[in-house]
This record gives C-alpha cells, structure tokens and sequence, in this order.
C-alpha cells in the first residue's frame, strides 16, 4: 500500500500542492524538450529524402556552434559569424554531396548510415583541428539574445523564466513553421517530398538527386547551428554535446522517422515527460538521474503499441 | 503546348533512334543483345513482347534510368534528336524533352494528385504562369484528376493513378515520351481509355510515344509501327497494320488461330515455329 501510494497518488498531490514549481517543471521541460525536437528534424529530413540515417547530425551541431564561437573569437563580428557559419554549412553540404553520398548512391541503406559515422568521425577531427578540444562559452548575449529572465508570480507562487530559453523556443517555432512552409508549398519543398515518397519516379520526372540532397543536408546544417546555438547558451560548447545526438533516437521512435510533425510533437513530449518524471517520480522513488534512460524506455513502450512510431507514415498499400 | 497547333512532322529524321545496345546489369547479366529501334518524330511506336524480353530495358536505357539498378550500355549508341545522349543524366534528358512514365504508374503516394503532376515541372524554367496553363491543359485531357486533385495519390484508383503519371510526364513539356506498359492492372475499358489519349496527345500536341506493351491488341490498333522483343532481340518489326495480319503473331501474341481450331493433338505436339530466329 506505502508504495502504490507513493507512485500513484503522491506525485500527483504534490503537483497540485505546488502547481507553480509543477509550471516551472514543465517548462523546462518544453525548453529542451524543442532541443530535441530540432535534432529531431534534422535526422527526419534527411532520412525522408534520402533514406539516410545520419549519424553525423548530432557533431554537425557541434561543428556549427564551434564554427560560430570560432570565428568570433578570430575577430569576425557575432552578427557576421552567423551567416558565414551558414556559408562553411552549405559547403559542407556541398562536400558530404560529392565525397560521401555521390559515390555510395544505390549502396544498401546500411553502407550509408556507415558513411555518416565516417562523417562522424571527420568533423570532429576536423573540428578540434581547427578550432581546439576544449570547452567554449556560446556568444549569446553578443548575438543579441537576452540573458536575463522573468519571475511571474502564478498560483501566489513564483515561476522564473529565463529569456533566452523564450527566445530559444520562439526561435525555433519561427525556423520549424518556415520549414513547414517550405516543405508544403514550394517546388524544392515539394521535389523532396516526392523524393522521399519513390526514388526512383522523382529520377524519371527529372528531379535531380545531387541537388536535392545539397539542399536537404544544407536545410539539416541551418538546424543544426540553431540547435548549436541554444543548447551551447544552456551548458557551453563542446564536443559533449554530440550525444544530445542520441536523444533524438528515442524521439524519432516516438514520432516516426518519416513526420515532422512526429519530431516536433515527438521531441515537446520527451522533454516534458522526462523532467516531471525525474522530478516527482525519479527522484523520490529511483534515486534520480532517470533523464539518461526514461526516453528510451518511453520510446520502446511506444514501439511495442505502434511500430511505425506516432506519427510515422502509414505505408499506402493497394490490395 | 497550345491544344491546336501539332508541329508537323519531320519524318525524314527520327526522333529517337536505338542502334544495337546491348545493356548489361551488375556486371554479368547481359539483357539486351543488340537491339535497334527508331521512333519517328510525332509517332506512336510500340516494343512488344513478353515479360522479360527487355522491352522495359530498353527503355530504361533511353531515359538513363538503368543507372539506378546497376545496368549498364555496353555497346551501341542512342540518339535523341541527333544527340548522343549516353552520358546525360535523367534531370537532362527530361530538360531535353524525354521522360519516361515508368512501368506500374510509380506516383507519389503521399503527394496530392495535384502535387504529383506539379512535380513534372521540376525541369522547367519558364515560370509559373506557363505551367498553371500546364496543369489545366492536364485537366483538360484528364478531367478525372481535376476531381481528385487533392486526395493523396496513393489513396486514388489504379487507372487515375496512371492518368497521374502520364499527366505527370506532360507537365514537364516533353517532346517524347517513353510509356512503360500503361495498360498493366487496368480494366480494359481503362486500357482503351488510356490510349485514347494517348492518341489525342499524339494527335494535338504532337508528342511522340514509345511505349512498350504486353497487351500486344490494343498496342498494334494505336501505334503505327512496332517491334517485338525476344529475350534481348528484336525478332521483328513492321507497320502495325502489317504486324497485326502477320501470322506469327497472330499465333504467338494474339491469340488468335491460323485455319481453323487446332485439335487437341496438335497441341500436344505443338511446338515453337520461331522460323524468324532459326
């Protein structure tokens, strides 16, 4: 009884005891919960046009931040470090392209994803060739992003929210409605749907596949420094932060490799769910430390029920 | 593409002409041993054979699709317009105005129907405006997709989903265009259908077909010329109409008897009289 009460019943009642520490929660929870969602996007887009599970999408992050904390630290201006991050991301794109995928096109999906983890293994070489191993502060504030926060006072408690984490999920609304857009209603958008729906009918009607795929991986490097950028505010720049990489796993999982949507909806839920579980759950009950492994166990429960994830494509199939 | 004004034909110089390719896939399985064929400009021309006689092959050969599957032209030249065009990709050869409509309609089926034919323009530069005209000259020949224009493509019938990859093709303005067995899974009364308009296209707009068919009946009434494909070669071609009286493929493709019923007997000991491959 002593412990039914506490799983089932305690938790709830503080909820409701304290329902401004309960906001404060689950914001923190949508804050990095639209971390995940990004990464999320990024594996989504790529594995939709090209059926490529990349590996790289995690270090691409890094390599972003990096390149941005980088150049500013060469001198550049933070407002001209973005857009030449953006330049060094279409190149790269443009070399994945050409050196990577170019050559293996046709090779079983295994092979690819392979390549991805070379990729892996070249950017973060690359990377502290470049611009050193250590750890680095994220430009935030010279970025034009605010630093302090809000308390407001719901429920006669108290709940602080820190600027930069609205800016965080504002920003990345803004960059997953343009992207919604794009998809939807322009004709590259709609090449790469196409693309992901039969590869080879998109080659017969003339799509050409070096171009869309230039252009997806470019799409996933834009993500990518957005993601750099707000996750490096929260805890700092460095190569650490490529397992965030793995957190996407279970959100694809749960959302379905196939659906934007999926990632968002994906990524907002294993977030939320994953703070109020550690905090009312994990930390009473398990001793804590239940972040590092509830989105996985989540994502497996999800996959017993529903194997094409939540949101996952339905295969149309005629009979 | 304007509904009136068919170019008129330059029969002097095919359109499309095929010298003895040989096309070979993964490195060992030869396919097609030297087949020859040429389309003239504005014309219906059909390849005709069984399954695995190479006629989709072939034409995956002309379109540079065989790259996908790890086929390759070993031998031989295609020409399309004059043009030696081996080495082009896809994306070139459509801007070109060759598209092939691949074989078991291939749409997307996540994509709008509307979606789908928007997709054929990918090629084209001539602005917006220029392939709204596109679109509703497709509606016109299609008025079936007009009503199912925004139902996902994989939810729609087979025979629109055919219509869709035709309409698809024509989107991209092509001088020629290359049917991979339209008729397959269809109704015949959607066979028939679907050639009408292929005939009309032909007529109005003054695209050329190469199509390839098994329904060797239907194919041999719409186009004007056809070949037939054995096992990687072209054991015959000829005017449609010639083909259609030829008795070999009477017997052999259509079905139909020599003189009179033959008795079971005869069918017994019934063999092959390929007297064009001896």
């Amino acid at each position: 009884m002593e412990s039914l009460h506490s799983i089932f019943v305690a938790p709830f009642a503080d909820m409701f005891a304290a329902p401004d520490f309960f906001l404060q929660v689950v914001w923190e929870g949508l804050v990095s919960g639209v971390l995940y969602a990004l990464i999320a996007l990024g594996f989504v887009l790529i594995y939709k046009s090209s059926r490529i599970f990349n590996f790289a999408q995690g270090i691409m992050v890094v390599f972003a931040a990096l390149t941005l904390v980088g150049l500013h630290e060469r001198g550049v201006p933070a407002l001209l470090a973005v857009p030449l991050t953006l330049v060094v991301m279409f190149f790269l794109a443009v070399a994945i392209e050409r050196v990577v995928l170019r050559p293996l096109v046709n090779q079983p999906d295994i092979i690819l994803f392979m390549a991805t983890i070379g990729v892996t293994l070249f950017l973060i070489g690359l990377g502290e060739t470049i611009f050193g191993g250590e750890n680095k502060v994220m430009i935030t504030s010279e970025l034009g992003i605010p630093t302090g926060s809000w308390i407001m006072e719901p429920f006669g408690g108290f709940v602080s929210i820190e600027q930069k984490d609205v800016t965080a999920v504002v920003g990345a609304v803004i960059l997953v409605v343009a992207l919604l857009v794009f998809l939807n209603k322009s004709k590259m958008g709609r090449a790469i749907r196409a693309l992901g729906d039969d590869h080879q009918a998109a080659l017969s009607v003339g799509i050409s596949l070096s171009t869309i795929w230039v252009l997806v991986w470019f799409i996933a490097g834009i993500i990518a420094l957005a993601t750099g950028i707000v996750w490096g505010a929260r805890a700092g720049v460095s190569f650490a932060l490529e397992v965030i990489a793995l957190k996407a796993l279970p959100v694809l999982m749960l959302g379905g490799l196939e659906s934007v949507t999926g990632a968002i909806v994906g990524g907002l839920a294993i977030g939320i769910l994953e703070k109020v579980f550690e905090i009312y759950w994990g930390q009473p009950l398990l001793g804590g430390n239940t972040e590092a492994w509830f989105a996985y166990m989540l994502a497996l429960l999800v996959l017993l029920v529903r194997p094409q994830g939540l949101f996952g494509e339905k295969i149309i199939e005629r009979v | 593409m304007t509904p009136t004004t068919a170019p008129v034909p330059d029969t002097a110089k095919p359109i499309l002409a095929v010298n003895n390719i040989e096309v070979i896939y993964d490195h060992v399985i030869l396919v097609l041993k030297g087949v020859s064929l040429s389309v003239p400009r504005g014309g219906i021309t059909a390849i005709l054979g069984a399954n695995g006689a190479g006629k989709t092959t072939t034409l995956k050969a002309i379109s540079n699709l065989l790259h996908a599957e790890r086929g390759e032209v070993t031998k031989g030249s295609i020409l399309f317009e004059g043009q030696e065009v081996q080495s082009l990709s896809p994306n070139t050869l459509v801007r070109r105005g060759c598209i092939q409509v691949m074989e078991g309609r291939h749409c997307f089926g996540h994509l709008s129907v509307e979606d789908n034919l928007m997709t054929g323009a990918f090629t084209r530069k001539d602005g917006a405006a220029a392939i709204r005209d596109d679109l509703e000259l497709v509606y016109q020949y299609f008025p079936r997709l007009r009503e199912r224009r925004t139902s996902q493509a994989g939810y729609t019938s087979g025979g629109e989903q055919q219509m869709t990859a035709i309409g698809r093709a024509l989107m991209s303005r092509p001088k020629m265009i290359l049917l991979d067995e339209p008729s397959m899974g269809l109704a015949p009364q959607l066979v028939e259908e679907i050639f009408e308009i292929v005939k009309k296209l032909n007529d109005e707009q003054g695209v050329s077909f190469l199509l390839a068919e098994q329904n060797t009946n239907v194919a041999l009434r719409y186009a004007k010329y056809g070949y037939i494909l054995e096992s990687g070669r072209v054991v015959l071609d000829g005017e449609a109409k010639a083909l259609r009286e030829n008795d070999d493929v009477k017997e052999f493709y259509l079905g139909v008897g020599g003189e009179g019923r033959k008795s079971f007997r005869d069918v017994k000991h019934y063999k092959r009289r390929k007297r064009w491959l001896a």
